[in-house]
């Protein structure tokens, strides 16, 4: 008996209980496209928190005061106030894993431009920042070395500050803008950076000169922040050691002392969130794949009763000639034809609640080929798997016994 | 005389209940010749279904040979002896035995799938001469339910023609049906019988339907009690015709 023969009467034997074959295939097509809509958004979180710490700068090095004891009270990082230019200054001269190195003084406050105001931060760095940061400038020209060592009144707009002080499309460039009654001149415009994965509108920003901010809004000489960027991704590690022993020289702590900064990496960042959305990504494949499951027991519950019911059918192909073999592929063939309609039409549906998903909540959902191509697999071997029992049951009928069954 | 179509030796065949041996058929012999058409009658416990279930190569004599077409089925494997009931047995059963929601040509056109000889094409072909041989195939795209009760077992008859078999083999095959629709298959089977030269056994218990062939052989507690030749075949068409016309009341 050939394939195409046995395709043929598996589907038209299909045919005759449309309904049924339906709802045994509603199992399979919950399960697949849920496997596919679960993947999808699992992929879809990693990779926008991969896109968007990678455009941070992958190679970003973080250094932050940390904790003191100060007479027996543990104060918080922030108050602390540990970093200087000279601790940036060695780095830069010292470190050779290090690439670029910017401090970075912040303040909030208000900017003001004519009528219009907005609450936003200045952050003061040197020019090497933009390149640690991966930033770009839109338009305009970055602030100099000069400007740093004159603590020039320049500053660079980020794009929200932009909107709202210039709504009407206005050059800002050239334009005076106030931030806590000081006027700056902006010399430049940023690229657009979004939100970060933290949910931080990063073009919320205005960008001077470290030396003015410290000096005409904070007149303070420490650092909150200092950026710093490894030579490559992979020298992450060398560069944080060398930073660490620089600044503990830096900070002259004896042996014993706690370090008083921390240094990170993204690499611990990008490490950390991943293995949370690898860990969410698991457990929605997980509880998909049991409803997969579920969706291939009903397939074998569907076609035992199948089995039964037909009793007389299979007594009467039995008698006209069909081999034990010849029942066997066909319900076979039934039970896979039906997971693999299902695979499909699941892919389908799968594919369409992703895009939907991203259309009507906007998360990021990224459908892998892999993934359809997994399930399919699976799909095909449930369709084997829980068929082929029944399948062999209704194969070693007895045609006498068969052809009498009431 | 004619070639032998069927050759049965001394078949005895027993099945064991728990403890007790039953001997359902205690030595059975007969030929049947090519263009008979031979009545096994019978009343129930005489083995009759026994015996049918071996000429249909469905079940082994525990003793004894039976040769269908000279094959010896003894020797056979479970496959072989489905190929041969595919390619040498016609089944017409009581009860139809149609699929349902299939058309009539569908169900004619079953045994052919099981033969992988047969293409496409030539499959469709014989289905609906099959048809036409039982005056159907006006209505080869209609299912069971849209059927009569005579009109099934036409189908069923087509079934059992389309892959051209040594012998039709039927099994109380008038069984489910009224005088008027069981005296209309009969003489379907007559002409078949004479026009196209069929060899037909005719499993029954009706002594009346045992009246249109050509020979009977009687059982009686699994053994042939008479075999004797119908001298004077009574003719159901001539029968058909001696019915009161309408019994509307």
């Amino acid at each position: 008996m050939n394939v195409l023969n046995l395709l043929r009467i598996a589907f038209k034997a299909l045919l005759r209980n449309k309904l049924r074959a339906f709802l045994t295939m509603l199992g399979i097509i919950i399960g697949v496209a849920a496997v596919i809509a679960m993947v999808a958004i699992g992929q879809g979180s990693k990779e926008s928190i991969q896109s968007q710490l990678s455009s941070m700068g992958s190679n970003m090095i973080t250094i932050l005061p940390s904790s003191n004891v100060a007479g027996g009270a543990r104060l918080g990082g922030t108050s602390v106030n540990t970093l200087t230019i000279d601790d940036v200054k060695a780095i830069r001269k010292q470190a050779e894993n290090v690439s670029a190195v910017s401090p970075a003084a912040n303040s909030s406050g208000q900017a003001i431009n004519g009528a219009l105001n907005w609450p936003t931060t200045i952050y003061g760095v040197s020019p090497s920042y933009l390149d640690i940061r991966k930033w770009a400038l839109k338009d305009g020209i970055p602030f100099s070395d000069e400007d740093v060592r004159a603590s020039a009144k320049v500053c660079l707009l980020g794009q929200t500050v932009v909107t709202n002080l210039f709504p009407n499309g206005d050059n800002p460039i050239g334009k005076i803008i106030r931030f806590n009654n000081i006027p700056f001149q902006v010399i430049g415009v940023l690229e657009a950076k979004g939100q970060s994965s933290f949910g931080q509108d990063q073009d919320d920003a205005i960008i001077a000169p470290y030396t003015t901010v410290q000096k005409r809004i904070l007149a303070s000489i420490y650092f909150r922040t200092i950026y710093a960027s490894a030579v490559s991704e992979s020298a992450s590690d060398a560069a944080t050691d060398e930073i660490t022993s620089i600044l503990r020289k830096q900070h002259r702590l004896r042996s014993s002392d706690e370090d008083d900064f921390q240094v990170r990496t993204m690499a611990e960042l990008i490490s950390a969130l991943s293995s949370t959305s690898n860990l969410l990504t698991i457990l929605l494949t997980a509880i998909a794949g049991i409803s997969l499951v579920i969706g291939g027991i009903g397939i074998m519950n569907i076609m035992y009763v199948s089995v039964t019911e037909r009793t007389r059918e299979i007594g009467l192909r039995m008698s006209i000639g069909a081999r034990g073999i010849d029942i066997l592929m066909q319900f076979l063939i039934e039970a896979i034809m039906i997971s693999i309609t299902g695979g499909i039409i699941g892919v389908i549906l799968g594919i369409s609640s992703a895009k939907l998903i991203t259309i009507f909540l906007s998360w990021p959902t990224l459908v892998s080929e892999s993934s359809i191509v997994l399930s399919f697999l699976v799909c095909a071997a449930t369709g084997v798997f829980f068929g082929y029992y029944p399948a062999q049951k209704a194969s070693r009928l007895d045609p006498i016994e068969a052809l009498r069954y009431e | 005389m004619d070639k032998k179509i069927l050759e049965i030796q001394q078949i005895k065949r027993e099945f064991r209940m728990g403890t007790e041996i039953v001997r359902a058929l205690k030595g059975v012999s007969f030929d049947v010749f090519a263009g008979e058409f031979v009545t096994i009658m019978g009343s129930s416990g005489s083995g009759k279904t026994t015996l049918l279930n071996i000429l249909g190569c469905l079940d082994k004599p525990t003793e004894g040979n039976y040769l269908l077409d000279g094959v010896n089925i003894g020797q056979l494997s479970r496959n072989e002896l489905a190929r041969l009931r595919n390619r040498k047995i016609g089944f017409v059963f009581q009860a139809y035995n149609l699929l349902p929601r299939t058309s009539a040509l569908e169900n004619v056109e079953l045994p052919l799938f099981y033969n992988m000889e047969i293409s496409h094409e030539d499959r469709r072909k014989k289905a609906i001469h099959a048809l036409e041989a039982v005056k159907l195939a006006e209505r080869m795209d209609h299912t069971p339910s849209q059927l009569s009760g005579g009109q099934q077992q036409r189908v069923a008859i087509a079934r059992a023609l389309v892959n051209e078999p040594v012998m039709i083999l039927a099994d109380e095959a008038t069984g489910n049906l009224d005088t008027r629709t069981s005296y209309e298959i009969m003489a379907l089977m007559q002409e078949l019988n004479r026009e196209q030269g069929k060899t037909i056994v005719f499993v029954t218990h009706e002594p009346d339907i045992a009246a249109f062939s050509s020979r009977t052989v009687m059982l009686r507690d699994g053994k042939v009690v008479k075999d004797t030749k119908n001298e004077n075949v009574r003719s159901a068409k001539e029968a058909l015709a001696a019915l009161p016309v309408s019994d509307d009341y």
